[in-house]
């Protein structure tokens, strides 16, 4: 397999006027082409903020300090400038984010929304609304021509889900970051964006980076898995082997705290942190 | 056979909807369509179904925060769906909620003291200052908090922290009956497996009796000693969530059960 992205050594710090957090501690990982990532871990263990980094969206230095290399086909993002961002930013790699509902402009129509990206990336494009029409249907919004100028609140929470990832393809990127995307969603709903998801992936072979605190999604969906505990990966594999024979102590604890279906227990497993060197 | 604790007859909760210059109704939602169960002294049951189902609103109903369109809601024998205000004061004390968002659902303005001593202040109002503090303490305790957090205010905590101070919010006035409305849904797994722990606790503790609604299967399935399936505005099935779980009947329940990812 084709490595798409490198990340090496990559320490993210966040500086306050008294304080400063060290977000992201020493990481290294790799993204093969076609493949599936996922980063697991609690809030706070700084998977989110490690996603982010990847394109750069986050605070400017000196608020925050990104050090080490991420490395897309051999080129350095963090060493870009802002104009050769802006190629990579949308058009290679793109976002998917928790909360569809926040993360669309409640006052522009979703085929506002769309043709912007389209303007921005794909120029070459004349027929906006045709492609708007044709990425809806990739991503199962019925009768697309009619909901072209609906606005975010006249679509339910899948829907709107549905919308972004129709946004984030716009670009045919090669890397979809993918972050908590079915967390606000019912579990059916959530079935349906995974498919979804899945078979967009090996129709447009695409690389995504999963970030998720589903073990469940982990199983039926990642190639690979990195946990990630206080900054650091603790443990990294093929998803079967980290999910049925964790190695680490706090994998082994994470896992443990899930009641699952069919296995009820009398008490949850809790984490007992002192025993996570 | 023992009253219930809590008795639902036939519970419809219809939202007009209005439409045209004049405002008139045009139509219903039917959020509750007509939902009847009883829930036991002492346990707990659990009430699952996608957004949209209807199951918040029972628990609004059940508190007054939606009024029943029609129906009955007996609390130990007694109706309590159509009492005035002052009369369902002492059912307030009896019932307490537990929300979902514990970022939303605390007043970011004040600290623990005086989140927790508000609902002191209202239903004892015969302790002084120092009692207040000196029962607050102990339901922080009791929660997993300290003392020392008194002063604190919302923002000072974690997602977890937050929750259990809703939990001590709600036990303050000593009350029978919890409707905990997700009450782990936006919390980390290792949080939840907390917070879950702790409501078993303080149920075996103060002989609780709880309504919990949630959309995750598995941990109503935990927590539960009968599980409501709810899919617009009916419950479609019910049962202990052993057989439940294991042999569903009805079609939505199976295909609730299917959609949940395993491993």
């Amino acid at each position: 397999m084709k490595t798409l992205l490198k990340v090496e050594q990559l320490s993210i710090r966040f500086h306050s006027a008294n304080d400063s957090l060290l977000a992201v501690d020493q990481i290294g990982f790799s993204l093969g082409a076609g493949e599936t990532l996922a980063i697991v871990g609690e809030s706070g263990s700084g998977k989110s903020v490690t996603a982010l980094a990847l394109t750069r969206l986050l605070p400017s230095p000196p608020s925050c300090q990104i050090e080490g290399a991420i490395e897309l086909e051999g080129q350095d993002i963090l060493k870009l400038s802002a104009k050769e961002l802006m190629k990579i930013r949308g058009k290679r790699i793109a976002y998917i984010f928790q909360e569809p509902s926040t993360s669309l402009n409640p006052v522009f129509s979703i085929r506002s929304q769309i043709a912007e990206v389209l303007a921005l990336h794909r120029p070459e494009i004349k027929d906006h609304d045709a492609e708007i029409v044709r990425l809806l249907d990739l991503v199962g919004i019925r009768d697309a021509r009619k909901r072209l100028h609906d606005y975010p609140h006249q679509l339910s929470g899948g829907m709107q889900q549905r919308v972004m990832i129709a946004m984030a393809l716009a670009c045919q990127p090669d890397i979809l970051v993918a972050d908590e995307p079915t967390t606000a969603l019912d579990v059916t709903i959530q079935a349906q964006i995974m498919n979804l998801l899945k078979d967009l992936k090996a129709r447009l072979s695409m690389s995504v980076i999963l970030i998720t605190h589903n073990f469940g999604i982990v199983a039926g969906f990642a190639d690979r898995v990195l946990v990630m505990y206080k900054g650091k990966i603790v443990e990294e594999g093929s998803a079967s082997h980290v999910l049925h024979q964790p190695q680490h102590p706090y994998t082994r604890a994470l896992i443990d705290c899930i009641p699952r279906l069919g296995q009820k227990k009398q008490r949850l497993t809790t984490i007992d942190y002192s025993e996570i060197s | 056979m023992n009253t219930p604790l809590l008795s639902v007859t036939d519970l419809k909760v219809h939202f007009p909807i209005r439409s045209g210059l004049l405002q008139r109704v045009t139509d219903q939602v039917r959020a509750v369509d007509g939902v009847s169960f009883d829930i036991e002294a002492g346990s707990t049951v659990g009430l699952v179904g996608e957004s949209g189902s209807g199951k918040s609103t029972i628990g609004k109903c059940i508190i007054r925060l939606v009024d029943p369109s029609s129906g009955q809601i007996r609390y130990q024998g007694t109706e309590i769906s159509n009492l005035d205000r002052n009369a369902f004061m002492s059912y307030r004390k009896k019932i307490q909620l537990i929300f979902q968002d514990p970022y939303n659902s605390i007043n970011p303005r004040m600290s623990v003291e005086q989140i927790v001593g508000e609902a002191l202040e209202i239903h004892f109002p015969n302790k002084n200052k120092a009692q207040r503090r000196q029962r607050i303490s102990e339901l922080l305790n009791l929660v997993g908090l300290e003392p020392k957090h008194l002063t604190r205010y919302p923002h000072e905590f974690s997602g977890g922290q937050r929750q259990r101070i809703g939990i001590a919010r709600a036990l303050a006035v000593e009350p029978e009956f919890l409707i905990c409305d997700e009450p782990v849904s936006a919390l980390d797994v290792s949080v939840q497996a907390q917070i879950v722990n702790l409501l078993q606790d303080i149920q075996k503790e103060f002989k609780l009796t709880y309504l919990f609604i949630s959309h995750d299967l598995a941990v109503v399935e935990h927590i539960s000693d009968q599980v409501l399936v709810m899919n617009e505005g009916r419950i479609v099935e019910q049962g202990p969530p052993e057989s439940l779980y294991r042999d569903p009947q009805h079609a939505y329940t199976r295909k609730l059960l299917e959609a949940v990812p395993r491993f």
